[in-house]
């Protein structure tokens, strides 16, 4: 594991909870090797900067808080998560847009983010990321005399 | 040209192209097929998964961040309609640098046969899918015939 990984916490109005880090960890090898194989959906995102911070929102039906990870590694944000929904049993597939069962994506992180503030939030299928940005690298307006 | 593409697992991407062609196989010639007159390209918001049992259909809306309230369901002779919005503010002062998720009006049709009943369609919504379920009428399910 790499020491500058981190977890983000998600709130979604109930409680938080970040019991996959560990998980992550101790099954590196054979989780990557999984998710080679199984292939995954990109979510939509809308990215976003103000002169505070960068918001990323993402469109991730089906995936509740439980499901989702929002992970910091070294300089890579990193968004998995896993599809659920309620099938009955002895379900036969008519017709099927989403065709895969989790999402991930990833993007690279710059600078003057601090990643130690991440806020994550996730509510009806869409999740927020917010990353300040360092107060000492937010630009600044020179004023012109 | 491509050689460094050479050292990629091929059996992987192999896999993975077999399943997709299964998938289409399967789903291909289903009750609404991507090619139906009302159905959109792939990507479209909001995607639709639909499944069967031979007592109910189940469809599922894939679609975050909606007031399920002002969806609109309806349907008529088998035809399912799901009409709503979703839209998203902008922030004026912000620069934004991508914008894919889609915002604005959509309405989405799929034909499911005559063997629904209209009266009896519950949906519900949960982590931003609508699902729908839609009871057959009791006369079009598969009968035993008892032979003597």
């Amino acid at each position: 594991m790499t020491t500058n990984s981190s977890q983000v916490r998600i709130s979604s109005g109930g409680v938080s909870s970040g019991e996959a880090s560990g998980q992550e960890s101790r099954n590196a090898g054979a989780s990557q090797r999984e998710r080679a194989t199984e292939a995954a959906l990109r979510a939509p995102v809308d990215i976003f900067e103000t002169s505070e911070s960068l918001v990323l929102t993402a469109d991730m039906p089906g995936v509740s808080k439980e499901r989702l990870e929002v992970r910091v590694d070294g300089d890579t944000l990193l968004l998995e998560g896993k599809v659920h929904f309620q099938l009955p049993e002895k379900a036969e597939a008519v017709y099927a847009d989403v065709r895969a069962s989790a999402y991930r994506s990833s993007f690279v992180l710059s600078r003057e983010l601090d990643t130690e503030k991440i806020q994550a939030n996730l509510k009806d299928g869409v999740l927020t990321v917010r990353i300040p940005k360092h107060a000492a690298l937010r630009p600044r307006k020179i004023e012109v005399r | 040209m491509f050689a460094r593409f050479n050292g990629l697992p091929s059996s992987l991407l192999d896999d993975f192209w077999r399943l997709q062609q299964e998938v289409d196989q399967l789903l291909g010639d289903g009750l609404s097929s991507p090619g139906g007159i009302r159905s959109l390209p792939r990507g479209s918001y909001p995607a639709i998964n639909v499944v069967q049992t031979p007592d109910n259909v189940q469809v599922y809306l894939f679609a975050p961040g909606i007031d399920p309230k002002k969806l609109d369901v309806s349907i008529q002779q088998g035809l399912l309609t799901i009409a709503g919005e979703r839209s998203i503010p902008t922030d004026e002062h912000a620069n934004y640098y991508r914008q894919e998720r889609f915002s604005g009006a959509f309405r989405r049709a799929i034909s499911l046969g005559e063997d629904i009943d209209a009266e009896r369609v519950e949906a519900r919504y949960r982590d931003g899918i609508v699902q729908i379920t839609l009871q057959r009428r009791a006369s079009a399910k598969p009968r035993q015939i008892e032979i003597h």
